[in-house]
Parts: structure tokens; C-alpha cells; sequence
């Protein structure tokens, strides 16, 4: 019946990801950053597939809880980084502290916002959300302490593969033990059908709160790590743009297929710099660079194509460690 | 002591009067008919005792608790399960997944089980599992476990309703127009099916339905709705030759 030991996996995963980690100085700086790009579209492009793609919520506000998170735990570290000595372990076990920290954060921000506007569906929710990103934007734009609109630098780097492959692991653990179990079943009942969820006792508001509440927690981890990347953050980094970007993941990979996301997520992120490499190719023909050049737009009418032609995502159903019952 | 008590209960939406100063009880272990012409507001009934629409006035009493206004979700957890007229289905889920959503009422873990996967969960897991298995066996639906639910003929997901509206353990089963869309023979399939699992579960059943056959075939007693008000309330036999339910469903002859 079980075809797989999700303990196991995590800490094979675990393993991996501290197993790559030994090789990242051997890797060229601009795969480096691929890579981690990658991971953390992964984290956010899987925890938004709770909200939107298992339990049918559509939330346009990601990058808000992004932005909490990021701000959050970099603020931790930006004041408390040294306070337990300068020594690697010290400062480790702070950034890990901020980043749990700004995971709850974005939490509490996720319950704050969806107490209140999970009592609307569809396009009222999107645009409900998507004005609770413009906010949390608009309040950090004006927040002094967070370097307003000047953006928030000297963030210390402390981002490397193993964590962010260690918070991808987390949240593909956590999303998938969820929805496979008979508790986060309730999840799927209430995006396949409300009333019936609730006529076979199925709490729906709960369901959507906390579906909304661990998306944001996720969303909050990925911003933490994106923060202790780039160590420097601007508010313009987590705006409607990027929500739309994670969104677009969500539905190419094919909603409520977590494996479909996570392909996905790789796949946009490569794409744009397998077009500028494309455009930077002496040998090609002029006209093939000019148009990778141009490769917004290539990127842009591959989306189309691909969504008239599946429009139930570019996996489908297909999901990790699905099985018979 | 009678299980479902309705006291005065009605049901506006705006001016239109659905269901109007409606009293009448359900018996432990009875298979109580409710029926009526079309938009007599037997279905309005239905979303009344399971809490889809609050009664705008009157109380509905369930094992001595009052739950009127109370949320489905919190009335299905007393006890009180039903099907839908227009089959309600998870779609994207597969029959077996269907039932199993239905056990997450009794389930003793939360959140952090479900993550963590200690023994408790497995434990349960596989008790649910195994429950699962076993209603479906019964109901004849064991094949095609992993099927998804709405791929099933018509009678199959009517009947698989009916096995998730019991894999919540109810006390009371509300079966709204259970028999719409099936052939004769589907018919007497379904009449067995609701005289056993009443049986079996030990249920009290209120049934909403339009086929005659079926109604006086199964039912103990009969109530008769038209424009909201309650007409005749007996026996099939006595129903059967009511003058106020005959001219409620033929009209009245000129005089």
C-alpha cells in the first residue's frame, strides 16, 4: 500500500542537499545563483499550490508574505546577528532562528489576512489578497527602520545550497505528508466542493485559513532565505510581478500536483537565462539571437502555447509518492 | 423520544414564503417520506435541519439540542448526515478517497500527526482505512475503489453518496430524491439498499423523493408538503387516499 517512507525521503533529501552543498565553491557563481533562484521559486511555488491549487483558493498576494518574511528575519539578523559572538555556530543558529521567525511572521500575517477575506471566492479573494500585498509593500515603502524606499542592505550572506534546499525538502515534506493524510483530505473536499465538504463535517473555514496560514509561513521561510542571498532587499522585489510569477508556476505545473509545481518552478526559472545564453551564441544565425533577445516575449508566447495546449497544467495530475489506496 | 423535532419552522428569502410554520418529528429508527409537487420546499426543509439555511423563524431540536442556525459542519458532527438531489461528489477524488474524506469527523489527530506520522497516526490511518474498505465492500463498491468518484454510472455515485453520508456515523440519514434518474430495476436496488443499511447502521431515515413506488414502497409514514405548508401527515395508505393530497397533485375536479 505505502510505496514510500516520507521520513526517509526528507532525510535523504536533507542529506543531498549538504551533500551538494560541499561542491558549491566548484560551481561557476551565475549556476550558483540559478540554483539557489530555483529553490526558493520551489518553496514559494509550492507553498502558494496549498492555497491555490489543493484547497482551490486563489490568492494573488504571495509576494506579500514574501516580503514579511524576508524583512522579518533580515531585520533579526541585521540587529541580533552578532549576539551570540561572531563565531560561525553563533551566527548560524541566529540566521536560523530569523528564518524560522520570519516564517511565523508571515504566519500571523497570513491568518490576519485571511480571517477576514476567506469569506470571498474566486476573483473577489484575488483581488482581496492581491490589495493585502499592495499594503504590506506600501507599509514597508514607508517603514524608516526597514530602509523604506531605498530598499534594506548589509544583509550578511548565509544562504547556501544546503539551506535552501534544506527549506525546499521542509516544504515538500510538509505540503505532501499534509494533503495525503485523512486530516488535509479536507483540503481537496473543500476546493472540489463546499457544501458537500461541509455537510460531511468538514470545517471549510478552517481548512481555508490554515491552507492560507502554512502557505504564508512557507512563502515567509522563502523570503528569509532570498534576503540572506542577495543581502539586499527592495520592496519593488516582492510586488504584484512576482506574485503573478509564482502563480504562473502554480497553474503551469498544473494545480494540486506538487511534483508538476516543482518542475514548473525549475523550468521558469531557467528558461529567461537559457534565452539570454541563447542570444549570446555568435554561431547562431543573427536572426535566432534577435530574437532571443528578445526573450520576454519568446517567454511570454511560450506560456500562451503551452496553456491552450494543457490546460490542466504541464503534469497534470502526476504527484510524488501518489498511490493506491 | 423522537430524534428530529421541527417546531414552527419557516423559511423566507425575501418575500417568497418556502417553507411555512412547519412542525413535525421524526421517530428513532423511523423512515419518515417527505413529499410534494415540485417547489413545495421539501429540499428548503432538507437545508433547514442541516443548517445550510438558517430557519428564519421556528427551532429545530436534534437529540434534545436545539441546533437551528448552527453550522452544517457542526450539525454533521451531531449526527445528522445526508445525500444530495443534484449528486455532489468530490470531483477530483477517487471513490475510495471520497469516503475517506468523510472519516476526517471522527478523526483523533490534527495537524501535527498528519506531519509528523508517529504510530498514533498510522494507527489510525489504517483503521480508517480498513473501515473504509469494509462500507464499500458492503455497498458493492469495493472494485472500483480507485476510480474517481464522478467517472461511476449514475446509480453507482448515488449509492457512493449515500456510503460517504455514512462514513460520518450518523444517527440520522437525509436522503434527498435518492431515486431520481434511475431505471425500475435501479429502483428496487435502492429500496433494498435503504431498508439495509437502516437496519444495519441502525439509522432513522427522512426521505425526499418523487417516485410513488418508492415512497409508499419503504416509507412508515408519509408527510405531505405543498407551497410550504405541511397538508397530510399518515400512514402510505391513508396518504394514498387523501383528498387534499390528490387534489394537491392531479388539481381539484370542476365542480
Amino acid at each position: 500500500m505505502k510505496s514510500w517512507n516520507p521520513k526517509l525521503a526528507l532525510l535523504l533529501a536533507l542529506l543531498l542537499a549538504a551533500g551538494a552543498n560541499v561542491f558549491s565553491s566548484a560551481i561557476n557563481p551565475y549556476y550558483y545563483d540559478i540554483l539557489i533562484t530555483i529553490g526558493i521559486n520551489i518553496i514559494l511555488a509550492v507553498s502558494l499550490n496549498l492555497v491555490t491549487g489543493y484547497t482551490g483558493q486563489f490568492s494573488l498576494g504571495h509576494a506579500g508574505f514574501m516580503a514579511v518574511g524576508a524583512y522579518f528575519s533580515a531585520w533579526v539578523t541585521l540587529n541580533f546577528g552578532f549576539s551570540f559572538g561572531s563565531a560561525v555556530p553563533a551566527t548560524t543558529t541566529v540566521y536560523v532562528l530569523a528564518l524560522a521567525a520570519g516564517g511565523f511572521v508571515a504566519a500571523a500575517t497570513g491568518l490576519l489576512v485571511g480571517v477576514p477575506s476567506l469569506r470571498l471566492r474566486g476573483d473577489y479573494l484575488a483581488i482581496v489578497t492581491l490589495g493585502f500585498s499592495e499594503i504590506i509593500k506600501g507599509v514597508i515603502q514607508n517603514a524608516e527602520p526597514l530602509g523604506a524606499q531605498r530598499g534594506l542592505g548589509g544583509i550578511v550572506q548565509h544562504t547556501n545550497l544546503f539551506w535552501t534546499f534544506a527549506g525546499v525538502a521542509l516544504a515538500v515534506y510538509g505540503i505532501l505528508t499534509l494533503v495525503h493524510s485523512t486530516y488535509g483530505s479536507g483540503f481537496l473536499a473543500v476546493r472540489d466542493d463546499e457544501i458537500a465538504a461541509e455537510a460531511m463535517g468538514i470545517n471549510t473555514t478552517k481548512y481555508k485559513v490554515l491552507a492560507f496560514v502554512i502557505g504564508a509561513f512557507f512563502a515567509g521561510l522563502a523570503g528569509g532565505l532570498y534576503a540572506h542571498f542577495k543581502q539586499f532587499i527592495h520592496p519593488e522585489g516582492f510586488n504584484f510581478l512576482k506574485s503573478v510569477d509564482i502563480v504562473v508556476m502554480v497553474i503551469l505545473g498544473g494545480m494540486g500536483s506538487t511534483a508538476g509545481v516543482c518542475m514548473a518552478a525549475v523550468i521558469l526559472t531557467i528558461l529567461p537565462e537559457l534565452l539570454r545564453a541563447v542570444s549570446g551564441y555568435s554561431w547562431l544565425p543573427e536572426q535566432v539571437r534577435h530574437l532571443a533577445e528578445n526573450r520576454m516575449i519568446l517567454y511570454s508566447i511560450l506560456l500562451i502555447v503551452l496553456m491552450l495546449n494543457r490546460p490542466q497544467g504541464l503534469f497534470g495530475k502526476l504527484n510524488f509518492g501518489s498511490r493506491k489506496s | 423520544m423522537s430524534l428530529l423535532e421541527i417546531q414552527n419552522a419557516s423559511m423566507q428569502f425575501g418575500g417568497l414564503k418556502c417553507v411555512c410554520d412547519l412542525s413535525f418529528s421524526l421517530d428513532k429508527n423511523e423512515l419518515l417520506g417527505l413529499i410534494g409537487p415540485n417547489g413545495a420546499g421539501k429540499t428548503t426543509v432538507f437545508n433547514m435541519v442541516t443548517g445550510v439555511y438558517p430557519p428564519t423563524s421556528g427551532r429545530v431540536t436534534f437529540d434534545g439540542v436545539d441546533v437551528s442556525g448552527q453550522r452544517p459542519y457542526r450539525i454533521t458532527g451531531r449526527g445528522i448526515a445526508r445525500t444530495f438531489q443534484n449528486i455532489r461528489l468530490f470531483r477530483s477524488l477517487s471513490v475510495f478517497d471520497n469516503v475517506r474524506t468523510a472519516c476526517n469527523l471522527h478523526l483523533s489527530h490534527g495537524i501535527s500527526h498528519a506531519v509528523f506520522r508517529g504510530r498514533g497516526y498510522r494507527d489510525e490511518e489504517e483503521k480508517i482505512r480498513a473501515h473504509v474498505l469494509e462500507l464499500l465492500e458492503i455497498f458493492g463498491l469495493l472494485e472500483c475503489r480507485d476510480r474517481p468518484g464522478n467517472s461511476l454510472p449514475y446509480g453507482d455515485q448515488r449509492r457512493l453518496e449515500i456510503v460517504r453520508a455514512l462514513a460520518t456515523k450518523p444517527k440520522l440519514l437525509l436522503l434527498d430524491e435518492p431515486a431520481a434518474g434511475m431505471n425500475p430495476s435501479e429502483k428496487v436496488g435502492l429500496m433494498q439498499l435503504i431498508r439495509f443499511a437502516k437496519e444495519k447502521f441502525g439509522l432513522s431515515i427522512l426521505l425526499v423523493e418523487h417516485d410513488m413506488k418508492v415512497v409508499m414502497g419503504i416509507c412508515e409514514r408519509i408527510i405531505v408538503l405543498d407551497y410550504g405548508r405541511k397538508i397530510a401527515e399518515g400512514a402510505p395508505q391513508e396518504i394514498r387516499s387523501n383528498p387534499a393530497v390528490i387534489a394537491a397533485y392531479l388539481g381539484k375536479e370542476a365542480e
